[in-house]
C-alpha cells in the first residue's frame, strides 16, 4: 500500500451535514489522511463528480464513507455506486446506521411531508405552492429530479454494508482511531459495529445508581436534577440503559440526559422496546389507573425512544391509513 | 378471500397457560387462531416479543399473566401492567390499532374465561382486519 494512495469518497445522504463536520472536526488528522490517500469525492468539503465515480473500475476505491439516511433515488444511487466502486463501505453516523433523525419521518407519511413543506408552508407564497415531481415537462424540455421516496431506509436497507459508525455524530476521537485502523488493515469481522464499546452506557455513566422507584417524570427543564444521582432515578426520562456506550457519556455528565444517538447495545434487536421495558419497571404504583397518569408524564415517549432509530426498529414506520 | 386472523399469545406457565389447559381438557370449545407461546411469568414478555410477532406477521398479539397478587414470582406481572401502556402508546404512534394487542388476567381455574377471552379477541381482529405490515413493508420495497 505503500507505493499507491489509498483512495478514499465520502458522502452525504439524508444528513444534516454533521457528519461531515465530524470528520473536518478531527482537525489535522483529516490533512494527513489527505497526505496518504485522494479524496475521490466529498460533496461538503472538495471537488467531485458523479461521473468520475462512475467511470471507475469496480473495486477501485479502498473506502468509501457514507453518511445519512436514504430518503431520495439519488441517494440509493450513490450508495449503489460507491458499494460498487469501494471495496470497504462503512456506514458512519446515526442516519447511517438507523436512519437518524431524518428517520424520525417515519412515523408520519410522504404525503404529509410533502403537503407541509410545500403546500402549507406559511413562508411560501400563495401561487408559488407546488409540490415538486420527479418528472416535469418545461418549454418542451423534460426536467428530472430525484425520487422522493415513500419513507427513510437506513444504508443496509439498501446495500451490503461493511462497518457501522454510530453516533449523531460520531465523536472524533472515535472517529480519528476507527479510520486509522481502517487505513492500516486492522479490522474486526464484517459487519461489525466500530468507533464504540460492548456495553450500555449506563455502565460508563459516573452518576451514582441506586434502586429506581418513579412516582412522576419530569421534562429536563421542569426540575433541577441532582448533578451526581442518575437522571432516570429522578425521573429524568434517559436512555442509558437502551444504548451503546462509546460517545464517552457525552450528554449525562453534561446534565441533560442521553437521547440514544449510539444505537442498541449487542443483543437488543429494538432499541424503543428495551427503553419502554426499562422505563416501566422502574415505574412505583401497583394501580393500572396511577400507572397510566404516571405514564402520561412521557408525552412524547415515541419520538424519544426511536428519536434515531425507526427505521432499524422493528416496525420501521408508520402504518396509518 | 375470506381473512382468518393470526394471533400470538404468550401466557404465563403458572395461571393463564395453565387455565388455557383446563380449557383444552374441560373440551371447551375456542376459535382455533391462536398460536400459545408459553413463558415462565408475564414479566418474561419483553415489549420487543410483541413487536416481533407483528413483525413477523401476527395479526393480534395476547399476553395472558396471573391475577395481580397472584404471580407466582409475587410481583412479575406488575411488570407487564406497567410496560402495557407504554406498549399501546407505541403502537399508536406506529398507526397500529392498540387493540391489536390485549393483556388479561387469566387464572389457572379459569379455562372457561380464557376461552371467552381468545373468542372474543378473535373476533375483534377479524373485524379490525390483516394487519397491515407485511403488505406496507413489501410495497417499500417495490418502489425501489
Ligand atoms: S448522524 Fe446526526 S450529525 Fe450525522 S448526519 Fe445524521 S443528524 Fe447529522
Ligand atoms: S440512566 Fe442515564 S443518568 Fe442513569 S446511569 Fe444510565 S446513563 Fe447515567
Ligand atoms: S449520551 Fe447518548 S445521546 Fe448523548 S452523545 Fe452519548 S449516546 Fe448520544
Ligand atoms: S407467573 Fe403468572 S404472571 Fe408471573
Amino acid at each position: 500500500m505503500a507505493d499507491k494512495k489509498l483512495q478514499i469518497a465520502l458522502y452525504w445522504g439524508a444528513a444534516c451535514g454533521g457528519c461531515d463536520v465530524a470528520v473536518l472536526d478531527t482537525n489535522e488528522f483529516i490533512l494527513d489522511v489527505a497526505a496518504v490517500a485522494d479524496i475521490r469525492l466529498w460533496p461538503i468539503a472538495a471537488d467531485g463528480k458523479y461521473k468520475d465515480i462512475e467511470a471507475m473500475a469496480d473495486g477501485e476505491l479502498d473506502l468509501a464513507i457514507f453518511n445519512g439516511g436514504v430518503r431520495n433515488s439519488e441517494n440509493e444511487h450513490i450508495a449503489h455506486l460507491l458499494r460498487q466502486k469501494s471495496k470497504l463501505l462503512v456506514a458512519f453516523g446515526s442516519c447511517a446506521y438507523m436512519g437518524g433523525i431524518p428517520g424520525l419521518a417515519n412515523l408520519t407519511s410522504r404525503e404529509k411531508i410533502l403537503e407541509t413543506a410545500y403546500r402549507r408552508n406559511p413562508s411560501i407564497e400563495w401561487g408559488n405552492r407546488v409540490v415538486p415531481q420527479p418528472e416535469t415537462k418545461l418549454n418542451g424540455k423534460e426536467l428530472e429530479i430525484p425520487k422522493f421516496y415513500r419513507r427513510v431506509y437506513k444504508l443496509d436497507q439498501v446495500v451490503d454494508v461493511d462497518y457501522y459508525i454510530p453516533g449523531c455524530p460520531p465523536q472524533p476521537d472515535r472517529v480519528r482511531e476507527t479510520l486509522l485502523a481502517i487505513v492500516k488493515g486492522e479490522l474486526p469481522p464484517k459487519g461489525s459495529v466500530v468507533g464504540a464499546f460492548d456495553h450500555a452506557l449506563c455502565e460508563d455513566c459516573p452518576r451514582t445508581k441506586n434502586e429506581k422507584k418513579v412516582k412522576k417524570f419530569y421534562r429536563p427543564w421542569e426540575i433541577k436534577a441532582d448533578p451526581d444521582t442518575c437522571l432516570l432515578e429522578q425521573g429524568v426520562l434517559c436512555c442509558g440503559v437502551a444504548t451503546r456506550s462509546g460517545c464517552g457519556v457525552r450528554c449525562p455528565t453534561s446534565g441533560i440526559p442521553c437521547r440514544g444517538c449510539y444505537g442498541p447495545p449487542p443483543g437488543v434487536t429494538d432499541q424503543g422496546a428495551k427503553l419502554a421495558s426499562a422505563v416501566a419497571s422502574i415505574v412505583d404504583s401497583k394501580d393500572p389507573n396511577e400507572i397510566e397518569e404516571i405514564l402520561a408524564g412521557l408525552p412524547d415517549f415515541t419520538s424519544f425512544a426511536y428519536r434515531y432509530g425507526v427505521a432499524a426498529s422493528l416496525l420501521q414506520r408508520s402504518y396509518r391509513q | 378471500m375470506s381473512y382468518e386472523p393470526k394471533i400470538v399469545g404468550f401466557l404465563c406457565n403458572w395461571c393463564s397457560y395453565t387455565g388455557a389447559d383446563l380449557a383444552g381438557t374441560s373440551r371447551v370449545h375456542y376459535a382455533p387462531n391462536i398460536r400459545i407461546i408459553r413463558v415462565m411469568c408475564s414479566a418474561r414478555i419483553d415489549p420487543t416479543f410483541v413487536l416481533k410477532a407483528l413483525r413477523e406477521g401476527a395479526d393480534g398479539v395476547l399476553i395472558c399473566g396471573c391475577h395481580p397478587g397472584d404471580c407466582h414470582y409475587s410481583e412479575g406481572n406488575y411488570k407487564m401492567m406497567r410496560r402495557y401502556p407504554l406498549l399501546k402508546k407505541m403502537l399508536t404512534d406506529f398507526g397500529i390499532e392498540p387493540a391489536r394487542v390485549r393483556l388479561e388476567w387469566v387464572s389457572a381455574s379459569e379455562g372457561q374465561r380464557f376461552a371467552e377471552v381468545v373468542n372474543d379477541m378473535t373476533q375483534r381482529v377479524r373485524e379490525l382486519g390483516p394487519s397491515p405490515i407485511q403488505q406496507t413493508l413489501a410495497q417499500d420495497m417495490a418502489e425501489r
